[in-house]
């Protein structure tokens, strides 16, 4: 890159960084201009948290150089606060505080006082829209708003550059929106932006991207760029007769195919090299069956850079035997709500819902914040009463029978609900236990999700300490770890669930592929 | 279902036992309580100090001072000189009591005619000083009935039943079972489970087969054990360091512990159940907590409180456990004994465990 050396905010230099030996970060060069978004963008565990942390003098490196705005982030910490907002993943926003209060709190630590700061409020408030919703509890505000605010409180005292990690998790699309416009009109008056993400689409928006993975930076540069060598080698098969998940599972295992998935009724296909298609007989995809070029994805050329998506059998689904359904249950109608409705006083939170859920499907609940889908989730677990109307799980009344049909439900929550001060062994065999599992049985179910999910490595280590990609995969194993017929997941974080390398991509895989028996 | 209930206790007590700093948590303040409880939690007036004002000088006033000297309670004696020495050791708190002796006190005596002393009491010290009011008037009484010719009209003999000497440690040391248990049952209880709603476990527990009932009688039965283990071994030191004397049987004393545990763990889920993180539940277990000292007779006793607060320390299990302890301690309480303080315990654990259940079933949706 030809660009000026006062065009660049930050400069990387070989920069390693080390936790406990282990290493997190490696031999990093990159530099990072001012006025465009630079997206950050790797799955979980890539070190993103690691780079921005060191960027904002929160660690120290353990090799090679990193200059924020030509100074040392660690040495020159008092000079660079003024310059630098970093916004960490859980802004450290206080919830019993007002949204007024909070911004009072932080303009206070920035040393933002007087005229200035009544300037400031405004021009955030009026920024970010929380203008009319000065005088709530930040505790009371949805995701989006949360994240606002936090955004609002990490530009007071106007940096220069702005450090944002993963600031739309947990966020609904349309406020998704809202933040990226708001964070690219800053970048457009000048400011160095990096953005974090491990959604793909969302980098595909960005300037410049720095692709990481295991702490290695993959690709630096334009997404368009890489998007473009792509052409020709992203596919969509349509017309499919017959189950899309076997056809995709055939279509992974040709040789020609290094990464698919189901994309609405039809099945996408990213090839090896350009123009080798695979046999179309060989897939088995019914006569109307074609192949189509597509514009290319970011996330074709992301895992084209790591070699190829995950094959189309996966240890998982090889260990969980079919879901079979007891007799008298109809196949088409697994999981029922009939005229299913929930009031709070004389607010109505779901107003007759009606769906019939198939046996192998995969029945998602969208809709932003507020929309019900929490509501609908709690009465179809048994965990909220249902006002009027049914909730029914293979058969089973949830009024009536909650303990036997819960029985049938693994439940997957948006939190990670694992017993953090707990092994990730006794974590298992908790789990396991209270499903009902004991002796043999339960030994042979635990050892099959260790050897599965890989958790080898971590048995004696405290659930809480464990990365986040193996905590995703022990919630996963508890979850899954009884065999239950139906699996419930609440707000299931969109992204790298198909990541070649990282294990956790081949286990949903697996598990879309266990459902569709 | 047993065994998801003995799954849920096997998670209990690992959370509770799994790192040295949480082993050390149930023990410490438990082995720090007994070590600080019967030494600094005592109202035996000892070591004070006596300030004695003789104007007189005489064979009778010296032979009644060192006789106010020789007991226990006052083994310093000031020596004061004037009217206002007297007035300055009280002000400044030197002395805990102080007596003046007439001029003419060993003459009067001499000629067997009446003669009065003055004592003068600290009031701001009011429980130590009337004590130790008690010991000098005990002395002086003595004194008085050796000189006089007549045998007394009337006397008073005193025997202390149960705890002959008055060992104020033989009461401490009971009570004290009582107290350090119900810290412990209680953060068990009602504590771990507002970090299962904090951490979200606790939804996951609600989605699984277990029903309410069986979560909370997990939480229950862990809660129980730490109280019987901190129980008994305050019991152990109590008969083996501090040689207080157990008349009544080990097997009773268990059984009444997890009656009394049973019931703090009635207390402990109510207010898990009102609470929605961790700090409610600290402080709701801070505000169960001191009352409960206060009113169960262990400061104060019972009858002399108001009847609204007597009616409370009804309810209040500390009251009923405390009695049915030193009664097996001292008194040799058999099942009998015991049984009028017992099944207030269990009244009390029914009530509270029906409360937090209905709460609970409330607050899980």
């Amino acid at each position: 890159m030809s660009t000026a050396d006062s065009d660049i905010a930050i400069r990387l230099r070989a920069l390693g960084h080390a936790f406990a030996g282990r290493p997190a970060l490696h031999a990093l060069d990159a530099d990072i201009r001012r006025g465009i978004i630079t997206g950050l963008v790797g799955p979980d565990g890539a070190g993103k948290t690691t780079l921005l942390r060191l960027m904002a003098g929160l660690l120290k490196p353990d090799s090679g150089s990193l200059q924020v705005e030509g100074l040392d982030p660690v040495t020159a910490g008092d000079a660079l606060r003024t310059q630098l907002g970093y916004m960490p993943q859980k802004f450290g926003l206080y919830e019993d505080l007002t949204v007024l209060e909070n911004l009072t709190l932080y303009a206070d630590l920035r040393g933002v006082t007087g005229a200035v700061r009544e300037e400031s409020f405004q021009r955030l408030l009026a920024f970010t829209d929380l203008a009319r919703f000065t005088e709530r509890l930040a505790g009371k505000l949805s995701g989006g708003m949360k994240q606002k605010l936090g955004l609002a409180c990490t530009l007071l005292g106007s940096p220069r550059i702005l450090l944002l990690d993963e600031p739309c998790v947990g966020v609904d699309p349309i406020s998704r929106r809202e933040l990226w416009r708001m964070v690219s009109s800053l970048a457009d008056g000048g400011m160095a932006v990096l953005w974090s993400t491990s959604y793909l689409d969302e980098a595909e928006l960005c300037g410049e991207v720095l692709l990481m993975h295991e702490g290695r930076l993959q690709y630096s540069g334009s997404p368009q760029a890489l998007m473009d060598s792509m052409q020709g080698r992203s596919l969509l098969l349509q017309g499919i007769a017959g189950n899309r998940r076997q056809v995709l599972r055939r279509a992974l295992r040709c040789p020609q195919v290094i990464d698919g998935a189901l994309q609405g009724h039809a099945v996408r296909l990213v090839l090896r090299t350009a123009g080798e298609l695979p046999d179309l007989a060989s897939l088995d995809a019914g006569p109307d069956a074609s192949l189509q070029a597509v514009k290319p994805r970011l996330e074709d050329a992301f895992i084209d850079l790591l070699g190829g998506g995950p094959g189309g059998d996966s240890p998982l689904a090889e260990h969980m035997p079919p879901a079979r359904l007891p007799g008298g249950v109809d196949a088409d109608a697994v999981i029922v709500a009939e005229q299913l409705t929930r009031r709070f006083g004389d607010f109505v939170a779901t107003d007759h819902v009606n769906f019939r859920i198939r046996r192998g499907e995969i029945f998602g609940l969208l809709g932003p914040n507020g929309a019900g889908k929490s509501t609908t989730f709690k009465m179809m677990c048994g965990l909220l009463p249902v006002s009027s109307g049914a909730a029914r799980v293979m058969g089973l009344d949830l009024k009536k029978s909650a303990s036997q049909a819960r029985q049938q439900i693994g439940y997957m929550a948006q939190k990670f609900a694992l017993y953090s001060n707990l092994s990730v062994a006794q974590n298992l065999e908790f789990f396991s236990g209270i499903y009902g599992l004991s002796g043999v049985r339960q030994r042979e179910a635990v050892a099959d999700m260790v050897r599965v999910f890989a958790l080898q490595p971590f048995l004696a280590m405290n659930a809480g300490e464990l990365p986040l990609g193996f905590k995703q995969r022990l919630a996963l194993a508890c979850a899954l770890m009884h065999q239950h017929r139906c699996c419930f997941w609440t707000n299931r974080r969109r992204g790298w669930t198909r990541s070649a390398a990282a294990n956790s991509g081949a286990i949903s895989t697996a598990w879309w592929t266990r459902a569709s028996r | 279902m047993w065994q998801r209930l003995l799954t849920l206790i096997r998670k209990e007590m690992q959370a509770l036992l799994r790192t040295p700093q949480s082993r050390r948590l149930l023990i410490a303040p438990v082995l720090l309580q007994l070590l600080l409880f019967p030494f600094a939690a005592t109202l035996e007036v000892k070591n004070s100090t006596l300030a004695v004002f003789n104007q007189d000088g005489g064979a009778a006033s010296i032979e009644l001072v060192q006789r106010l000297a020789a007991t226990q309670a006052f083994p310093h004696v000031l020596m004061l000189h004037s009217q206002q020495d007297m007035q300055q050791v009280i002000d400044r708190q030197q002395a805990l009591l102080a007596i003046s002796l007439p001029q003419d006190f060993s003459r009067r005596l001499a000629s067997g005619q009446g003669v009065t002393a003055q004592a003068i009491i600290d009031g701001r010290r009011s429980n130590s000083a009337q004590i130790a009011y008690g010991y000098a008037l005990q002395v002086v009484q003595q004194f008085a009935a050796e000189r006089s010719r007549q045998a007394a009209p009337a006397r008073l003999l005193v025997q202390n039943l149960y705890n002959p000497n008055l060992e104020y440690r033989w009461f401490v040391l009971p009570s004290l079972v009582a107290i350090i248990t119900t810290i412990g049952c209680l953060m068990v209880t009602a504590l771990s489970l507002a970090r299962e709603r904090e951490e979200g476990t606790f939804e996951q527990l609600l989605v699984s087969p277990l029903t309410p009932a069986y979560i909370m009688a997990g939480k229950a039965l862990p809660g129980m054990l730490v109280a019987l283990v901190q129980g008994c071994i305050i019991a152990a030191a109590a008969v083996w360091v501090y040689q207080v004397p157990f008349s009544g049987t080990v097997g009773l004393l268990i059984v009444s512990m997890l009656c009394y545990g049973l019931s703090l763990v009635g207390f402990g889920l109510l207010i898990s159940a009102l609470s929605s993180n961790q700090q409610q539940a600290f402080l709701g277990s801070f505000a169960f907590m001191s009352p409960a000292v206060i009113l169960s007779g262990y400061m104060a006793p019972v009858e002399n409180m108001p009847l609204p607060l007597r009616m409370v320390s009804a309810v209040d299990p500390l009251t009923h456990f405390i009695v049915i302890v030193k009664g097996i301690f001292l008194k040799g309480y058999g099942l009998a004994e015991a049984w009028p303080h017992l099944w207030p315990l269990l009244a009390i654990a029914a009530g509270t465990l029906l409360l937090a259940y209905r709460m609970f079933l409330q607050r899980s949706h």
